[in-house]
């Protein structure tokens, strides 16, 4: 039996390729609870989850939510546009307040990389990251990789491209650790200003052209931020979706097709692409709760019911 | 250590004989045993060891197996007073540096209110000859506020006091602006110092460009922010046959371009600081905020390529760039964090212990460029030799230390080295003729009953 993993999850380097598959397995066996009518199970019963979100967030924190629910917890949500260091307090006294709730998870989304190891230093929670800064976003990478293993079987030998502002994304940074621990070949693609120097250190191919794109067995396609235009890193909209847009002409019909959301239509995805057969965004989506469920519990409760399912 | 440009309380000159000490002075080509006899506060004179007695009354401290080498000058030290004295003022700062085995301390002007004005610096120098545990001098601002628009008064703060002109913490990012302070330097003196960034170039980075912080997914700041500017303020100081000094140089970049001014034959001088002679951007891996420093922790090439420019004296001298900070500025996530690390009690074992112990660089050249700056800023240079003012310090090499396990002098505890063993530990301090640093004895013997 592998050991309990944890304490938290911050990046995708706390996990090795069997605790990545063992965190698929779970979800495996929670998504079948969500075909249930009653979607609960009371494995943390009791016990309380916060969730302290200082950036915006539909989907994260939403899935987070659902999973703790479905998992019984008490949940806490507390949630900040804008960083409440900016209105006085700071992230270590939030902490050590929620922390006196003695919640058994604290879940954290932060607009600045190294928030949630910060916080792991300061609570006897565990601690998840939903996100922090341009860094890391381990859960968004897991419900990615319980996707493409749900439809491909496995991930070894798949060629994923990921592409768009890797720069900023920290959905890509999480998905070249993880997609690659589990066997696939991962390339970024993306104008030459939005590829950070050296991103090839992490084991990854870099190009700034589609032109290869037909090798690709998964095409990742990433959020392309209106404020990157402010900051000219590309010129326009219109030369980067000429350049860059994934559409039914760049696309083979046996390509998979992944945004973590939220789209820009019409941007880096034409809509028919969107609503292609062979687009996973729905599917991302719902594999958001079991994966997280997942994580909770493993963080959480740890081994025994593995053992048993198993 | 004396000039008209340092300032501390009168000292009391000492009468001591130090007894055995492994005397080293690369400039006086000193590598031997000695006897230092100490006579009001002057080496009065040099002897083969147990050869020297003590006059009535003077103290004779037993170094044998420990070293001697001239006290060390750090020509770059935010002593964040006036206005930031929660993070350090004027005796936190000089004890520290005593306590690191500096004779003299240059303090940088970015406080608040910047030092850009004749009449706040000359109530800091009054301060300082009250404050200063050791001789302490003052930069004073090129322009008002450090705002880069608009020349200070360079003519009357040199007779207030300044050592000399920077904008650190800032570069001047209008060339003509520099030219201008760089003609001016023919009217007032005094070294104009440089911090050169571009920040085009450098924009929002907090960690040095390259595979770490691609990693990470902080913003960088590429090396050519720094070497464009040395490049083009080299050329700027040889144009005007002006002296400048370029600050903290980080980068294999940085060091090719001061490489190019100097052998055109600008007048330009270089430092570099301990952690980024021992350090790498690989430790921000961590993010821990004590890695955050501007200019940042580069990759292993520019490390190794300062430690070569160091030996060579293509790098003049070692400088801290002591940057002390308060808890809550550092607790925070990396990108929110203050930039900077203290330095002045850390540099030499740090230096001794990842350069001179694995063999990279001689002792001789550590201890030569320790004191190198106080030439560049026209103060004397300390020398162990008869007739020479006492700035020595006595360390012990043999001896090591975890840092901060004993908390810091200093009033921050932002260091760099945090946790380190450290190899060399100051055991006395000796400046302006004076006793600045004695390291104090945790066990002392109990008294009798």
């Amino acid at each position: 039996m592998s050991p309990r993993l944890g304490p938290h999850l911050i990046s995708i380097e706390d996990l090795d390729r069997a605790g990545i598959e063992r965190i698929l397995d779970r979800a495996e066996s929670f998504e079948e609870v969500a075909g249930r009518e009653i979607k609960k199970v009371p494995a943390l019963r009791g016990r309380t989850v916060v969730n302290l979100f200082y950036e915006a967030s539909t989907r994260t924190s939403s899935s987070f939510e659902l999973a703790a629910k479905r998992l019984s917890a008490d949940v806490v949500n507390i949630r900040s546009i804008g960083s409440s260091v900016d209105k006085g307090e700071s992230l270590k006294d939030t902490v050590q307040t929620l922390s006196a709730y003695d919640p058994a998870a604290i879940v954290i989304r932060s607009p600045h990389a190294g928030a949630a190891q910060l916080v792991a230093g300061w609570t006897s929670a565990a601690v998840i990251n939903a996100g922090d800064g341009k860094h890391e976003h381990p859960t968004q990478a897991l419900l990615d990789a319980f996707t493409l293993r749900r439809r491909l079987g496995s991930l070894d030998g798949a060629n994923i491209w990921i592409v768009g502002d890797v720069l900023h994304s920290r959905v890509a940074r999480s998905n070249i650790l993880a997609l690659q621990r589990m066997g696939a070949a991962v390339t970024v693609c993306g104008p030459p200003t939005l590829l950070p120097r050296d991103i090839e250190a992490l084991g990854c191919r870099a190009t700034a052209t589609l032109d290869d794109l037909e090798e690709a067995d998964v095409v990742y396609v990433l959020r392309m931020q209106n404020e990157r235009m402010r900051d000219a890193y590309v010129p326009s909209l219109r030369e980067y979706a000429a350049r860059y847009q994934i559409n039914p002409s760049r696309l083979h019909p046996d390509q998979l097709l992944m945004h973590p959301g939220p789209v820009n239509r019409g941007v880096e995805l034409s809509a028919e692409a969107i609503d292609s057969p062979q687009a996973l965004i729905g599917e991302q989506v719902k594999a958001g709760i079991a994966v997280r469920m997942a994580v909770l519990y493993e963080l959480l409760v740890g081994s025994p019911l593995l053992a048993v399912v198993a | 250590m004396s000039s008209d440009k340092l300032f501390a309380p009168e000292s009391r000159p000492i009468d001591l004989l130090i007894r055995s000490a492994q005397v080293l002075d690369p400039r006086s080509d000193l590598d031997e045993p000695h006897d230092i006899l100490i006579r009001g506060g002057v080496v009065a004179e040099l002897g083969a060891p147990g050869s020297l007695s003590p006059p009535e009354e003077a103290e004779v401290f037993d170094a044998a197996g420990r070293h001697v080498f001239p006290a060390f000058v750090d020509p770059h030290v935010h002593m964040r007073t006036p206005g930031q004295e929660y993070k350090e003022d004027l005796v936190t700062a000089s004890a520290a540096g005593a306590a690191g085995g500096y004779c003299a301390l240059i303090a940088m002007p970015n406080t608040d209110p910047v030092l850009d004005d004749p009449s706040i610096l000359r109530a800091l120098v009054e301060r300082a000859r009250h404050e200063a545990r050791i001789p302490t001098g003052f930069m004073a601002s090129i322009t008002r506020g450090l705002a880069g628009d608009e020349l200070t008064e360079m003519a009357a703060l040199r007779d207030a006091g300044a050592l000399g002109f920077t904008d650190d913490g800032k570069p001047v990012v209008s060339a003509g602006m520099l030219r201008k302070a760089l003609q001016y330097q023919r009217l007032c003196g005094g070294v104009i110092a440089l911090h050169e960034e571009d920040p085009a170039l450098s924009r929002d980075g907090v960690m040095h460009e390259g595979a770490v912080s691609a990693r990470l997914g902080l913003a960088g700041i590429p090396s050519v922010s720094e070497s464009t500017m040395i490049a083009r303020d080299g050329a700027l100081a040889r144009y005007e046959d002006a002296r400048a000094h370029f600050q903290h140089v980080s980068a294999v970049e940085s060091v090719e371009a001061l490489a190019q001014a100097k052998e055109t034959g600008a007048r330009v001088s270089a430092e570099v600081t301990p952690h980024h002679l021992t350090l790498t951007d690989d430790l921000v891996r961590t993010l821990d905020s004590r890695f955050k420093m501007n200019p940042p922790l580069r990759a292993e090439p520019d490390r190794r390529a300062l430690i070569g420019a160091l030996r060579s004296g293509l790098i003049d001298c070692v400088a801290t760039d002591h940057a002390p900070h308060a808890r809550h500025e550092k607790e925070v996530p990396f990108e929110q964090a203050a930039m900077g690390t203290t330095g002045l009690e850390t540099a030499f074992a740090a230096l001794f212990t990842e350069l001179v112990m694995p063999g990279e660089l001689d002792l001789a050249v550590i201890v030569e460029r320790m004191s190198a700056g106080a030439a560049l800023f026209d103060l004397p240079t300390p020398r162990i030799e008869r007739g020479a003012q006492a700035n020595l310090v006595v360390i012990d090499l043999e001896r090591s230390f975890e840092v901060g396990a004993n908390g810091y002098v200093s009033r921050s505890e932002n260091c760099a080295f945090q946790g380190r063993r450290l190899h060399g530990r100051v055991v006395l301090t000796l400046a302006a003729g004076a006793v600045a640093f004695r390291e104090r004895l945790l066990v002392e013997a109990a008294p009798a009953r």
